[in-house]
């Protein structure tokens, strides 16, 4: 039942899996981002009170959204690797923490730039902002972490643990955080009611979702790739896929 | 077998770090003093005016407390690592979470406690009143504990790196912002005369929560570096 799990969870199966993945994964990606933009960008209404200076929204939330599930999925990939000492899921939690930082500093960024004319202020002191820039330096923290440690098994399995005492702590910073101080406006998609947003402009939002997630998917494959061989640099496969790729050349 | 139990491991252990600490005094004082010294710098750095300081004093306290507890943790496990006495440790037959949870204790009764002790003094010396310089130690005596515990598991991640200083800190400080929260919260709104039971609550919940878990995820986290 398990072996199709336990096969592509060997490195050289992963390589060659996503190796024929990452283009389609690729393609998909391109094509939500092409049909967000556009009906995010020429055929969503103008907001009535926000005017176009909304539409920075379709490149914020998604990755304020993304900050988060690529912190959950490194730390589940973290969790798998440390319980059942699955090489390529250790491989896939190292891969995330760059892209997790790089969305949550996306998202703190244009954030920023939104705020400069709606609340007349780069910065505030909000309690979603703050607990995204804490989460900003729980993935430094990891990324640097990661990086100290020379051992590649050891920096796993450190890094599991860390990123699972920070998932305990993510919720208990979320809402002491805000419980701090909020200004920030409230939830208007995950309601349970209704959502508070227009479809026209909830359509082009939607699409910039997947289009992040299906891009994640992709980066998060070339990295583990380039990972997995960077690993697996004196086993076999990878040598003769050196020398290969080297007579090609 | 009164000897061999866990309780009197656990008391070796205790009765052990004592004695280093004793033969060391250094390691007992200088964080203490790191921690009067940041706190004096900041009416040197504000003016003296009495009411700015009453009202900045829980926050100078709480962080200075953060930057000192953090500098003093690496020493916790670093020189037991080092001598071969932590590996001797993991090896024996007791349960290793409680052998540590017994190192985290010693090592708070020589730094997050004496910062709760010294905290009166310094409270006093930014003005702020006796009632909130009660809740300040308060806040102390619930949250430095949970500081040693937090900060233990990011020690054990390290121990086996040979330099360590700035990475712990970029480790750690992250995760004490919900103490810090809740701590400053109590002592300004007993300065102010409001209610502060609540964030009380809410630091001895933390506090439960890590006496639960921390322990266990600091004995992992030494084994993973052991190796």
């Amino acid at each position: 039942m398990f072996e199709p799990f336990y096969k592509y969870a060997s490195g050289q199966h992963f390589y060659k899996l996503s190796k024929t993945l990452t283009p389609w994964f690729g393609g998909i990606t391109a094509l939500l981002l092409i049909g967000g933009l556009y009906t995010g960008l020429f055929l969503a209404p103008a907001d009535y009170q926000q005017g176009d200076s909304y539409r920075i929204m379709f490149i914020h939330v998604p990755s304020a959204w993304m900050s988060m599930f690529v912190y959950m999925v490194m730390a589940s990939a973290g969790f798998v690797g440390l319980i059942w000492r699955v090489k390529v899921s250790d491989i896939v939690a190292r891969a995330c923490a760059p892209l997790g930082a790089s969305f949550t500093f996306l998202a703190l960024a244009t954030g920023s730039i939104w705020g400069k004319p709606m609340w007349g202020s780069w910065w505030v002191w909000d309690a979603r902002l703050t607990s995204e820039l804490i989460l900003l330096f729980l993935y430094l923290g990891y990324i640097a972490l990661q990086s100290a440690i020379e051992d590649r098994r050891t920096a796993a399995r450190a890094g599991a643990v860390l990123a699972l005492v920070g998932v305990i702590n993510i919720p208990i910073i979320h809402y002491s955080v805000e419980w701090w101080n909020t200004l920030h406006q409230g939830p208007t998609v995950t309601k349970f009611d209704t959502p508070s947003i227009h479809t026209s402009m909830l359509i082009p939002l939607l699409l910039m979702a997947a289009a992040f997630k299906t891009y994640f998917a992709t980066v998060l494959m070339l990295r583990a790739r380039c990972e997995i061989l960077e690993t697996e640099a004196k086993s076999s496969w990878v040598q003769n896929l050196a020398r290969t790729k080297g007579a090609e050349l | 077998m009164s000897h061999n139990s866990l309780t009197s491991a656990c008391a070796a252990v205790l009765r052990r770090d004592f004695t280093l600490i004793m033969r060391h005094r250094n390691d007992l004082i200088n964080p203490i003093t790191f921690f009067v010294i940041i706190v004096s710098l900041f009416p040197l750095a504000l003016g003296p005016d009495p009411s700015t300081l009453r009202q900045l004093a829980p926050g100078i306290i709480w962080v200075a407390a953060l930057i000192s507890t953090t500098m003093s943790m690496d020493a916790i496990f670093r020189s037991d690592f080092e001598d071969g006495t932590l590996e001797q440790m993991i090896m024996s037959h007791h349960s290793t979470t409680a052998l540590v949870m017994a190192k985290i204790f010693a090592h708070w009764l020589v730094t997050g406690f004496l910062v709760t002790i010294v905290a009166a003094l310094l409270g006093t010396l930014l003005h702020l009143p006796l009632k909130a310089i009660w809740v300040l130690q308060l806040t102390l005596l619930f949250g430095t504990p949970i500081l040693s515990m937090v900060g233990a598991i990011a020690v054990a991640l390290t121990v086996g790196l040979p330099r360590s200083g700035v990475l712990l800190a970029l480790l750690i400080l992250p995760l004490y912002i919900p103490v810090l929260i809740f701590a400053t919260a109590a002592v300004n709104n007993a300065t102010l005369g409001l209610a502060f039971n609540g964030q009380l609550y809410f630091l001895a919940a933390l506090l439960v929560l890590s006496l639960t878990l921390a322990p266990i995820a600091t004995a992992a986290s030494l084994r993973i570096s052991m190796g």
